[in-house]
């Protein structure tokens, strides 16, 4: 079957010894991301897509995919360990993990953490494996019109299934827009927005963007919380579940990978959507003997497996259409990008040894994740308890040398400041940051479709509504902005926001 | 007697919004806009200006009438250590090199904790500045100045 033939090739490619290597790093990366309250994957991969500049994209991919989902298996560890989610996708496993852990149970919580996480992380794959390509082949046929709406509706997708005001997110999705647009004009050559300094040529780079808002900022606002970091709940013992917690977890599991990868391709999805999802859904449809919220096993199998089904096949839009559903996949865009490969559907066919490779690596990803993350987690223990105030200090570091280092110019160092302070402004005036990047790395692109879409309909602006694909996703858009613009739509999203 | 403001952020929040809005389609007017056919390149940065200031006016409006919650607690203490920072150390990259950019940095961060523990602060300095220079100088071979030009000055 052509899919078993290409995931072989993928892991051909994937069992590379740099590329398994690479796999490994990220994934041990990425538990120390979720572990580490504080640091998350968007300023990880922001601060460490510089040092992959002398990889090839393929090995850059892999390592920066294993940040992200190896940072939804380490998020749950301290959440279950001493309530503290390292990631916000693993707010949900804390109210039943943590629970589990006071009553002598963080064991086996642990161990239905990995396990289930494991299996959605292999359930995924395949998905990836089966649905990409088809959906990229269909996209081959879209014409810049489609894309443009496309991109809009993803966009507006985006902030619908996220929290917080509307108006402000599609605010800052403008302002990302019109951000991404600084730089020399592709099509004109025309610097615009440049204000005379030549080093914004080429436009704002997005590490410095994503560095800004999302590293300089949350370090400032984490500043402002007391560093409280609670005890261990109990000693951990007896790590393996029974065979009745095994049988227990299965369908949660199976739920929580159903539901997290449909979120997961939606824009504005990908883990944390996906874990909540899951968690009212095993609310509403589970039957644990033990009520959800007070140590149910039932209630760490689900949100776990939804994360890691979530950040996975979030990959899917990114892959074959080169729309990013989150931040993370913004500055996955962003990677490739740099590493000189064009986002699209063509990403399939033409950089199939990319495509294949990454896919491959996922599973093998999780497999190292899975045997890393119980073993070891008496080290992962001991680095809770490491102290912010050490931590902080390397990741501005880091990322300053790295934002020089792509550069080489100090004003690049200066933009990221500014955007600390701007992204820090934002937080403080409850503006998410993640339209904003989304809308930045989207900003060029869509103008460009723009552009093309009306050179070819000689300036017809009716084109995006007479082409039926291109139709179709914009009155999507629209009927999504309006239904949640809608009261009673409204308070169901608000309510479903304070489930946390 | 009572405020005319029920939401002082979403207050804030539009103006910022609506300024930078403004700041784009008033610098926009000095590039050519072209037609719907051939867009130049004032197009649709002017247009998005246009959105994102009725957007930022609309917020603003709304803040008239919507209760909010109240101007969080700004840190600007912490903000301007942090960001100072950062910009401490694209100053003197070129000019201490690599190593008194580190130190500064790592320093003037480690001040905006309210937990800061001083000589641990200075032993983080030593250890990123080691770890930096064998990572970033020696394996990846990045350009890095270690020492700057200031030292250059002092030991021609």
């Amino acid at each position: 079957m052509d899919i078993l033939t290409n995931l072989a090739h993928g892991l051909s490619v994937a069992l590379t010894w740099t590329n398994l290597g690479l796999c490994f790093i990220g994934a041990v990366l990425g538990t120390l991301v979720g572990i580490l309250p504080g640091l998350g994957p968007v300023a990880a991969i922001a601060m460490l897509l510089p040092a992959t500049f002398a990889l090839e994209p393929t090995a850059a991919l892999i390592m920066l995919a294993g940040i992200y989902y190896g940072a939804q298996y380490g998020g749950s560890t301290t959440a279950i360990l001493i309530n503290l989610p390292g990631e916000s996708s693993s707010v949900v496993t804390a109210l039943d993990g943590y629970q589990m852990a006071r009553k002598g149970r963080a064991g086996p919580a642990l161990a239905t953490a990995a396990i289930s996480s494991f299996f959605a992380g292999c359930v995924t794959t395949v998905v990836l494996a089966a649905f990409a390509p088809p959906l990229a082949k269909a996209a081959l046929n879209f014409g810049p019109a489609e894309y443009f709406s496309l991109m809009v509706l993803g966009l507006v997708a985006s902030v619908v299934l996220a929290s917080g005001s509307l108006l402000k997110a599609l605010a800052m999705i403008v302002l990302g827009l019109l951000l991404g647009l600084v730089g020399a004009d592709v099509e004109t050559a025309r610097h615009r927005y440049t204000f005379g300094f030549r080093e914004l040529a080429d436009g704002i780079g997005f590490v410095i963007v994503a560095m800004g808002v999302f590293g300089i900022a949350e370090i400032v606002r984490n500043l402002e919380q007391a560093d409280t970091r609670q005890r261990l709940a109990t000693g951990i013992t007896g790590l393996m579940p029974t065979r009745a917690d095994l049988r227990r977890i299965l369908a949660p599991t199976v739920r929580g990978t159903l539901i997290g990868s449909l979120l997961g391709i939606l824009p504005g999805g990908g883990a944390l959507l996906a874990s909540f999802a899951a968690y009212s859904l095993e609310k509403k449809v589970g039957a644990p003997e033990v009520p959800l919220g007070e140590g149910a096993i039932e209630g760490v199998a689900a949100p776990e497996s939804a994360n890691n089904a979530g950040a996975q096949t979030s990959f899917i839009p990114m892959l074959t259409l080169g729309i990013p559903s989150n931040p993370v996949m913004a500055l996955m865009i962003g990677a490739m990008i740099l590493h000189g490969v064009q986002p699209g559907p063509s990403v399939v066919t033409e950089q199939s040894t990319l495509f294949w490779g990454l896919i491959a690596s996922m599973w093998i990803g999780n497999a190292f994740l899975l045997l890393l993350n119980l073993p070891l987690v008496g080290l992962w223990v001991r680095l809770i308890t490491m102290p912010y105030r050490l931590l902080y200090p390397a990741i501005l570091a880091f990322s300053a040398i790295g934002v020089f280092s792509l550069s080489n110019t100090t004003f690049d160092i200066y933009l990221m400041a500014i955007f600390g302070v701007l992204g820090y402004v934002f937080i403080q005036l409850d503006c998410e940051p993640a339209p904003l990047l989304l809308g930045f790395i989207i900003g060029p692109m869509m103008e460009e479709n723009l552009r093309r879409a009306m050179r070819l309909s000689d300036g017809d602006a009716t084109v995006f509504l007479t082409r039926p694909l291109s139709l179709i996703m914009l009155l999507t858009a629209v009927l999504a902005l309006a239904a949640v613009l809608m009261p009673r739509a409204r308070k169901t999203r608000e309510e479903a926001f304070k489930e946390s | 007697m009572k405020s005319l403001v029920r939401s002082p952020r979403d207050l804030l929040a539009g103006l910022i919004f609506a300024a930078f809005g403004l700041i784009f389609v008033v610098v926009g007017q000095d590039y050519p806009m072209g037609t719907a056919r051939r867009m130049g390149p004032a197009f649709l940065p002017v247009i998005l200006g246009g959105l994102l200031t009725a957007i930022g006016v609309a917020i603003a409006v709304r803040a008239l009438v919507r209760q909010g919650p109240p101007l969080a607690k700004f840190s600007s203490g912490s903000l301007a250590l942090i960001a100072g920072a950062v910009a401490a150390f694209g100053w003197l990259l070129p000019r201490a090199g690599l190593i008194g950019a580190l130190v500064v940095l790592v320093l003037l961060a480690a001040a905006a904790s309210r937990q800061v523990v001083w000589w641990q602060a200075v032993a983080l300095a030593e250890f990123l500045v080691a770890l930096s220079a064998i990572v970033f100088s020696w394996s990846l071979g990045l350009p890095l100045p270690l020492f700057g030009t200031w030292l250059e000055l002092l030991a021609p």
